[in-house]
C-alpha cells in the first residue's frame, strides 16, 4: 500500500486573512450554503458582511467550518452544540498556548 | 490480520444492549474526537470506536460478528502466521442489506472489518452524496489535517514525509483507503495556526471533477529550550550571580544560532530581555524574549563560601522586607 516513490509536493502558506467567498468555503467543506448561514446566524462564524446576501470569509473561517462539519457528522451536534463546543475549544486552545508559553507540561485528560 | 474485539474497544459486555452500545460509543467519540482530544493516538482510537460501533449497532452485523470466537479463529496448520481469518461460511445465513456499511467514513475501517463486511461501495464516498447534483461532475472536498513541526523547520524550511490515510476511488468507482506517504516541502517562516495548502491532494472529485485540496494546520512540538508564544519565542537563560550583578556579555542560543547578549548590571531573576526579530520567522519576524534565571554554582567550595560570607558580613540586605519580616 505504501507508495515509496513519494514525490515532494510544494505547498503554499494560507494566511489567516486569505479571503474566500461563501461558494468557495461551501465547496471546500462539502456543505450547503444555508447550513453555513445558520452558523453565521448563531455567531459561530463571523464573516465580514458586504450586504444582505454577500459575505467575505477568511481561511480562519474555513478551518472553523471544517471543524463544525466534523462535530456535526461525528458527534451529532446541532448548531447550538457546535457553537458551544467551538467556543470551549477556542478557550482551551488559548489556555494551552498560555501554559506552553509558561513552560508548563500540556494538560491531558 | 488482527482480530478486533469490538466489545473491548467500546468497553461493553458481550450482552450489552443497543442503548449501552450507543452510550459507550458516544462517550468514546466525544473523548477521542481528533478535534477535541489532546491524546496523541486520538485519531486511531476514534476510528476504532467508529468501526466497532458500525458493527455493534447493527443487529445483523453484530450477530454475524458474534459467530466468530473471541480472539479469532486460528488456523490450525503449523508454520502459518497466527492471526485472524474469517472462518469459512462464517456469515452463512445472514443477509446483508445493501453495502457493508451504513455510515461513517467506511474508507477508514480496518482490514478486519473489510474481510467481514466488505468495503463501502458508494462512488465518491458518502460525503459527496448529499451535495451532488444529477450526474454533474463535482470537485472533491478539501481535507484538513494537523501536522506538528519542530521550531527549526520554520527557520530552515525542509521536507517532511507524512503518512496520510486517504480515501481514493479505484477503477470500479469504489472507495478504498490508501495509506499514502506524501513528502511535503515546508516553506520557511510557517507559524503555528497557519495552514498549508496542497492543491489536488484532498478528496477525489466525482464524475471527472478535480480533486479537492489538502490543508495542513501547523503546530509545533515542544522544544528543549524555546517556548512558543504566538510569533515570539521565550528562552530561560541561566546567568551567574556576578554576571547578573555586574553586567556581562554572554552567549545565548537562538534558533538561528548563538548570539552575544548584553546583560545589564543589576539584573534580577525574571528580567526579560528582548532580542528583536529573533523569534519565529515570517513576513514580520517575532521577537525572542530571554528571561534571566540567576543560578548559583552547583558545588560551593571553601573559596566560594568565603566570598558569600564576605557578602553576608558587608551587605545589609533583607530580601524579605516587603513580606514584613
Amino acid at each position: 500500500m505504501q507508495d515509496d516513490a513519494a514525490t515532494t509536493l510544494t505547498c503554499e502558506i494560507i494566511e489567516e486573512h486569505h479571503v474566500l467567498s461563501l461558494g468557495q468555503i461551501c465547496r471546500s467543506c462539502g456543505v450547503r450554503a444555508d447550513w453555513v448561514i445558520l452558523l453565521v446566524d448563531e455567531g459561530v462564524l463571523e464573516p465580514l458582511k458586504i450586504d444582505e446576501t454577500h459575505f467575505q470569509f477568511t481561511a480562519r473561517h474555513m478551518r472553523r467550518l471544517h471543524t463544525a462539519r466534523r462535530l456535526q457528522r461525528d458527534l451529532g451536534l446541532d448548531i447550538a452544540g457546535i457553537a458551544l463546543a467551538l467556543e470551549l475549544m477556542d478557550e482551551i486552545r488559548e489556555l494551552r498556548n498560555r501554559l506552553q508559553a509558561l513552560g508548563e507540561p500540556p494538560v491531558r485528560r | 490480520m488482527e482480530y478486533k474485539d469490538y466489545y473491548k474497544i467500546l468497553g461493553v459486555a458481550r450482552d450489552a444492549s443497543v442503548d449501552d452500545v450507543k452510550r459507550a460509543y458516544r462517550k468514546l467519540a466525544r473523548k477521542y474526537h481528533p478535534d477535541v482530544s489532546a491524546e496523541d493516538d486520538a485519531g486511531d482510537r476514534f476510528r476504532e470506536a467508529n468501526e466497532a460501533y458500525e458493527v455493534l449497532k447493527d443487529p445483523e452485523k453484530r450477530a454475524a460478528y458474534d459467530q466468530i470466537p473471541p480472539g479469532g479463529a486460528r488456523t490450525a496448520s503449523p508454520g502459518q502466521r497466527p492471526g485472524f481469518e474469517p472462518p469459512p461460511g462464517w456469515d452463512a445465513g445472514f443477509e446483508f442489506s445493501g453495502g457493508g456499511y451504513t455510515g461513517g467514513d467506511s474508507a477508514d475501517f480496518s482490514d478486519f472489518f473489510e474481510s467481514l463486511f466488505g468495503r463501502g461501495g458508494v462512488p465518491g464516498g458518502r460525503a459527496n452524496q448529499r451535495a451532488s447534483g444529477a450526474g454533474a461532475s463535482m470537485r472533491g472536498q478539501d481535507h484538513t489535517a494537523r501536522i506538528l513541526l519542530d521550531i527549526e523547520d520554520s527557520f530552515s524550511g525542509g521536507s517532511r514525509t507524512l503518512n496520510m490515510r486517504m480515501p481514493e476511488t479505484d477503477d470500479h468507482g469504489r472507495v478504498v483507503t490508501r495509506e499514502r506517504a506524501i513528502k511535503v516541502s515546508i516553506p520557511k517562516g510557517v507559524r503555528a495556526g497557519q495552514q498549508l495548502r496542497l492543491a489536488g491532494q484532498g478528496m477525489p472529485g466525482v464524475g471527472g471533477g478535480p480533486a479537492g485540496d489538502l490543508y495542513l494546520e501547523i503546530g509545533f512540538n515542544p522544544h528543549r529550550h524555546f517556548r512558543v508564544d504566538g510569533q515570539n519565542l521565550i528562552l530561560d537563560l541561566p546567568v551567574a550571580p556576578w554576571e547578573a550583578a555586574l553586567g556581562a556579555t554572554v552567549k545565548t542560543p537562538t534558533p538561528a544560532g548563538p548570539v552575544d547578549l548584553k546583560i545589564p548590571a543589576g539584573s534580577n531573576t525574571g528580567r526579560r530581555l528582548r532580542l528583536k526579530g529573533r523569534g519565529m520567522p515570517g513576513k514580520t519576524a517575532g521577537d525572542l524574549f530571554v528571561v534571566l534565571q540567576v543560578t548559583l554554582p552547583p558545588d560551593a567550595n571553601d573559596a566560594a563560601s568565603a566570598l558569600y560570607q564576605q557578602m553576608a558580613d558587608t551587605m545589609s540586605f533583607n530580601p524579605r522586607q516587603n513580606l514584613g519580616v
